[in-house]
């Protein structure tokens, strides 16, 4: 997506020309946003952070010797008297997916400077998060009331719930902040901050669509993050 | 005129290609949800999690966020780092076999 196009440089594809930006003694990302790039720092460090948190869960959960709760019946539902297992996972994975299809499309209309499409993008992708927040915390209350806690829980190895509360509560940290700030962008969009070239709160940043892309990285992070945690914890 | 024409076409692509990736992450996340559904065990069951994993990452990550038209310098930048995470696994994996050993040895078995 960054634009490849830079007045008296001519930038070569492929593994040449990353030798070229590296060694160009200038800016090293070539037409990618200051703000893009560092976000996309941040989301590595994060990375790094939830891999700590699912490594130690494999380190955990391979040296216990007691048996380990079976995830699709703890995370099962009673729907219309018949039990369905990990029902709720999956409507808040496609929930989810869903949100993150809204985002791609709002990166898009952004930079096609479709101010109203891209508006109602990301003001649906910000539902879609609290459609999920809110199923996390319907599914949190049901646990606990079920005598789950960090240090015990009715169905198997006591260290389930300390990762179990750790890992989706950091990411559904991760999806609230994330909702805050697509409301936050939403109305930005919808006041025309990106039209009209109007500076931000905290920067002098004059303002561009191309903050809808970064917010965008962010918001499928936090996806990409629950694609792990659904594999690893909830089927594995 | 055609210069801005170019430079428009270089930051946005057509929608086909969103919708074809949003099915797609659908299609996939239907497939490792009916994994627990006929409760598929053992080996079948992790290569068919890892797999439908591994592609619905790869797909998020090339074109929700366009990693796939980026040029190499900043996607090595964030791909390499991912090598220490992978060392970080196999060291774990050692840390808790050894973890287990000892403990049936001297819990079941008793030293």
């Amino acid at each position: 997506m960054s634009d490849p196009k830079i007045d008296g440089l001519e930038l070569k594809p492929g593994f040449k020309g990353m030798a070229d930006d590296t060694g160009s003694d200038q800016t090293m990302f070539k037409g990618v946003h200051w703000g893009k790039a560092m976000m996309w720092i941040f989301l590595l460090s994060d990375t790094f952070i939830f891999s700590c948190f699912l490594i130690s869960y494999m380190k955990g959960r391979g040296s216990t010797l007691v048996d380990w709760p079976n995830a699709s019946e703890v995370f099962g539902l009673h729907v219309f008297g018949v039990e369905v297992p990990l029902l709720l996972i999956a409507i808040m994975t496609f929930v989810l997916i869903t949100s993150s299809g809204t985002m791609a499309l709002a990166v898009k209309y952004g930079y096609e400077k479709n101010r109203k499409m891209c508006g109602w993008l990301i003001l649906a992708t910000a539902v879609g998060g609290l459609i999920f927040v809110g199923m996390q915390a319907f599914e949190w209350s049901k646990l606990i009331s079920e005598g789950v806690r960090p240090w015990e829980n009715p169905f198997g190895a006591p260290q389930f719930g300390s990762f179990f509360f750790m890992i989706t509560g950091f990411h559904g940290t991760h999806v609230s902040i994330g909702v805050i700030f697509l409301f936050i962008y939403a109305y930005k969009t919808f006041a025309g901050h990106y039209d009209d070239r109007k500076r931000g709160w905290f920067t002098s940043m004059k303002g561009d669509y191309v903050e809808i892309e970064i917010l965008g990285l962010y918001w499928h992070f936090v996806d990409l993050v629950w694609v792990f945690i659904f594999a690893f914890f909830y089927l594995w | 005129m055609s210069e801005i024409k170019e430079k428009e076409q270089s930051t946005t692509h057509k929608i086909g290609i969103y919708l074809w990736i949003w099915g797609l992450l659908f299609v996939l996340s239907f497939f490792s949800y009916m994994v627990d559904w006929y409760q598929f065990q053992g080996m079948l069951r992790w290569s068919l999690i890892l797999l439908f994993m591994f592609a619905k990452a790869g797909l998020i990550m090339a074109f929700f966020m366009h990693l796939y038209w980026e040029r190499y310098a900043l996607v090595n930048v964030l791909l390499w780092p991912m090598t220490a995470i992978a060392c970080f696994i196999f060291l774990m994996v050692a840390e808790f076999e050894y973890t287990v050993f000892t403990r049936l040895f001297y819990f079941v078995v008793g030293g």
